[in-house]
Order: C-alpha cells, then structure tokens, then sequence
C-alpha cells in the first residue's frame, strides 16, 4: 500500500514548488546557524536569498564526509545540544566516527520514511517483524525499529548475532517479516533448510539493505524462502535507512523527495548527469533540523529516472548502485576504507604498509583476510612468534574497523606493487550473481 | 657448540620451497640438515648450511625474509635414554625447548640441533655433564 499519498504521488510540479520553498528555508537556516555553510557561500558570494528554487541549487557548495570528520562531532549541527533527542555514528576513514544528531521532529520524519518503506513492502498492522540489523550506533537497528512501531507492526527487536534463536522465533511467533542484510537472510535461510524447518515458517516479506546486492540475489533469497524482498537504502548521514526503497515492480528505488533532493553528477567534473545517466548520487536534505546537510556527496554511483512508477507513485527512482566512487568498501554492513586497515597496521610500528584486502562470501557471509607481508625485520625463526604477531594484528584490525577479520601472513614483495595508485582491494563478491 | 641456522618464511604456495632449493643450488651452497615447521598458512624451513651468510645474503637478494640464528648443536650417543637425560636436565633447569632436529648421525652417535629459552644456559648444562655430550 501507499502510505502517504500525498507526499508520494504528487505532480512534478508539485514536488518542485514543495522541494523549493523547503530548500530556501535549510539554506537560510544553515547560512545563519552553521558556521561552516555561512563561510562556504560566502566565500562564493552567495547569500541565502539567491537561492530561489531547486533550480538554483547547483551554486550551492558541496559536503563531504571529510567536511563531517573536520567538523567532528557536532560542527555541523544546526540546533542547540538541548534540542538533539539521539546521536548516531558510523566508522569514519582514520578512526574517528562520524557523529549525525536527531531531534525529536528528525526522528519522526525519519519513522515515516521507514514506514512508507514498509508500507511499500505490504507489511502492516498484522505483521510481526524481526528487526535483524544491528542495535546501536549503527543506524539499522533504531530505523527499522522505530519505523515498525509507527506502522503499528509487531516488532521483535532481534538484532544480530543469535542465529538459532531468530529462527525458534521466527517459527514459535509465526513471524511474517524481517529486516537484515541481504547476506544475513541467505545464512538465515540456509540455517532454515538444515533444521528443516523451511516449511514452518509464515514469512512472506524481507526489507534488505546495508550492503550492495543484485538482482539475482532478490531472486535467490524469494525462492529459497518464497517471500518478497526488498531493497531498502540509506545513510547514516542523510537520516539512515529510509532514504529509498524498491515497490514490487523492483523497477528503482523511490527516493522520498519531499525531504531528500537527489542529484546525480560526474564524480570528477562536479557536473549534473542527464536523466538515466550513472554518476555519484549527491543528496540535500530539506526537512531536518539537527544535521541539514547541503548537497552531499554520497560516493554510491547510480542513475535517476523521474517517470511516475507503475505502482502510482511519482517520487524519482534510482536504479541498483552501480559502485562507488571512492575505495569504501560494505563488509557486513559495516563500512570499510582501506586507508582505515593501513593507519591501524602503522600504529603497530612493526608491519609493513603493504596490504591487500580480500573480500569474499563464504556460506552467503562476507568475510575480510587481510594479507600482510612478513618484513625481515619481524620474521622469526619460531613458529609461535609469527603466530602472536598473527593475533597482535588480528585484534588491532579488528577494534579499529569493528568487524572480525583473518589475517594472513605472506612473503614479502608478493603484494602487488603498481605504478601511481595501488591496488589495496580484491572483491571476489562482484563476481558473484 | 653453536653454530648458525638459516631460516627462511615460505607460504604454503606450490613452488615456494623449491624456489629456497634452487637459489642455494645455483649459488653451490649445501644443505646440511633442514626441518621444516609448517603452519596451516605458512611454513618455517630452517636449515643448516655449507655458507650460512652467503645463504642469506642470496636468499633475501631473492626477496625472501631470511635470517641467521644461533642455535645449539650436540652430539649424543646412540643409546636409549640419551635425549632423555638430556631434555631432563633443560626441564630440571626451567630451560624450555622451541624446537629440534636431528643434524646428522653416523655410527654410534647422533648430532642434534635445539633452538632454547636460554642457549647460554642450556651449552653449560649440557656441556658439564660429560654423560651426556660425547
């Protein structure tokens, strides 16, 4: 079902008048209450009043994560601590996480997305949902959550980790949908096909996101389990999951525009793409308080169509991502740059700099090896030596990305040296359909 | 006596030992005795040598991570209960084991190789306590 009418089935015109006259407000609420927009536009001679419409908001400045860490933890806040109900963070790129701010009107706009995103999937009153993305910092867990209870689901606060008890669950309380990372459901429905209990369960729904995943994965997990998944995006910085999501004609994700303006621009001229062309999507938020953020850089390269959708909404659609735009990478649905494993193997002072990331999917699981070259001066002729210096860097690595990792020791020289940018990363994912 | 061990780090991928072999072939270095310590993602081959320097010298030029250490190397008789006693008197003395190889052995008597907690130690122990070293 449609759950909010008259936010997703406007006229374009309409999206334009209610995207302009909430684009001119942020701009003017930002220029006066964060000091890091106000340098920014006046550095290019821009004054809030000459933005006037969407139309006018290719002269504003970007944002860029850096901007988000530079400013960290609440540079770029708009309001006063006293008005921010919720903190979140993600992992940043050196260590240092980056903080978003809620206040109580950012979490009930936030809820809504969620729940027109349920709302989108069929899952209503009756349902009972599991929610297994991780409780915490991480924005998956608080989202989905809280989107469920303002839909008025059964929400059973799962998150991660208890693979058997989500499954006794998932058949003791006839649960009818979940949420989780679209790997996570494939272990789940694995573990379901060994305990036999495929047959016991009433699922016939799952919102899946967090990670990057294709086509023919939808496919796998809606035959192995025979429910409907969906494709649901987000991030932490623009409010969380809830920014987009897929209908069941799986034909693009509708962005909801009456908080969000999408952009696509080519990642190196900074110029706007046409319509249907992939570049890095860049999104402005009109309606937050605590954290607007003007025009930023998401690095998810994708395309946007505006043509009203089958399903009768008429918000824009972008299409499954096609990459990104700088080296992060989604392991588990945490995100990882590789400069992060480089500046955690330096603090260490005995590893040499060069490394190689290798992602994989084991049994529908991402799994990081990161392969470290043994350098004379910390070769041992014993074998336990080597091993602890295994383990040292094991725990380093993992308390610097928060995600378990295998290390592997190797030869020296035989990573890979290249001309200008080295290549740090081997996703054997991608080969995977 | 002690003498030096060359010992190289070798990933467990197909041709990296003999890659170590033919390096010391080419440059006319013997192996002695070797032993090769095996992990599940790497190994450790240790050797003794005719040119232990040059043996590391052209093992690194290989790019390989090499490296010289002192280890002990004994002579005991062929007898039962000689490794015995000698393992007894390390473990009378709190002097631990890493790990050992035999060397050579040639009629009644067998030459071993220890790497120990304290090779300084572990020599005099040995070396006054004529029973056991020949």
């Amino acid at each position: 079902m449609i759950w909010n009418e008259s936010k997703e089935c406007m006229s374009r015109d309409e999206i334009i008048n209610l995207q302009s006259a909430r684009l001119r407000k942020t701009v003017d609420r930002v220029y006066h209450n964060v000091e890091f927009y106000r340098k920014k536009m006046q550095k290019v001679g821009l004054e809030p009043a000459d933005i006037r419409g969407i139309e006018d908001i290719k002269r504003l400045p970007f944002t860029t994560k850096e901007d988000l860490r530079e400013n960290y933890p609440f540079g770029l806040f708009a309001v006063p601590q006293s008005q921010v109900v919720r903190l979140h963070a993600s992992s940043g790129t050196t260590g240092k996480a980056t903080v978003v701010g809620y206040t109580r009107r950012d979490i009930e706009i936030w809820q809504e997305c969620v729940t027109r995103v349920l709302a989108m999937a069929n899952i209503g009153i009756n349902d009972k949902i599991q929610v297994a993305y991780g409780y915490g910092l991480f924005t998956g867990g608080l989202g989905l959550h809280y989107g469920a209870e303002n839909l008025g689901s059964t929400v059973i606060p799962m998150s991660v980790g208890n693979t058997a008890k989500l499954i006794d669950m998932m058949e003791d309380f006839n649960v009818t949908a979940i949420a989780c990372t679209p790997s996570y459901l494939l272990h789940i429905a694995e573990a379901l096909e060994e305990s036999g209990k495929l047959d016991k369960i009433s699922l016939k729904a799952a919102i899946c996101g967090a990670e990057p995943w294709t086509e023919n994965m939808r496919k796998e997990i809606e035959a192995k389990l025979n429910i409907k998944a969906y494709d649901i995006y987000g991030l932490s910085e623009i409010i969380g999951p809830g920014v987009a999501a897929d209908c069941q004609f799986h034909n693009g994700l509708h962005i909801y525009e009456d908080h969000f303006i999408p952009e696509i621009i080519n990642a190196d001229t900074l110029e706007s793409c046409e319509e249907d062309e992939v570049g890095e999507l860049v999104f402005t938020t009109i309606t937050k308080e605590a954290l607007p953020l003007i025009r930023y850089r998401t690095k998810d390269l994708t395309s946007i169509n505006y043509d009203p959708c089958e399903c009768g909404r008429t918000i824009a659609r972008i299409s499954r991502f096609k990459g990104r735009s700088d080296d992060m990478l989604i392991i588990r649905g945490v995100n990882v740059f590789p400069s992060q494993v480089e500046a955690a193997l330096l603090t260490m002072g005995e590893v040499s700099p060069h490394y190689m990331l290798i992602v994989d999917r084991v049994n529908n699981l991402d799994v990081l090896e990161v392969q470290v070259e043994v350098e004379e001066r910390f070769f041992s002729d014993e074998i336990k030596k080597l091993e602890s210096l295994n383990k040292r860097i094991r725990n380093v690595l993992q308390s610097a990305l928060g995600l378990s990792v295998k290390v592997k020791l190797v030869e020296p020289k035989t990573i890979e040296r290249s001309q200008g940018k080295a290549k740090r990363v081997i996703d054997k994912r991608k080969n995977l359909v | 006596m002690f003498i030096k061990q060359l010992s190289v780090f070798v990933e467990n991928i197909p041709g990296r030992l003999e890659r170590v072999s033919e390096t010391l072939m080419d440059n006319n270095i013997n192996i002695e005795s070797f032993s090769l310590a095996d992990s599940s993602e790497f190994g450790v081959f240790r050797m003794i040598v005719s040119n232990p320097d040059l043996g590391l010298k052209v093992l690194k030029k290989e790019g390989f991570s090499a490296m010289l250490t002192d280890v002990l190397a004994i002579k005991i008789s062929q007898k039962p209960g000689t490794l015995h006693k000698v393992l007894k008197r390390l473990y009378d003395e709190k002097i631990s084991v890493e790990y050992m190889y035999t060397l050579s052995t040639s009629g009644d008597n067998t030459s071993i190789i220890m790497k120990l907690s304290d090779l300084e130690k572990g020599l005099k122990l040995l070396i006054n306590n004529d029973n056991i070293i020949k």
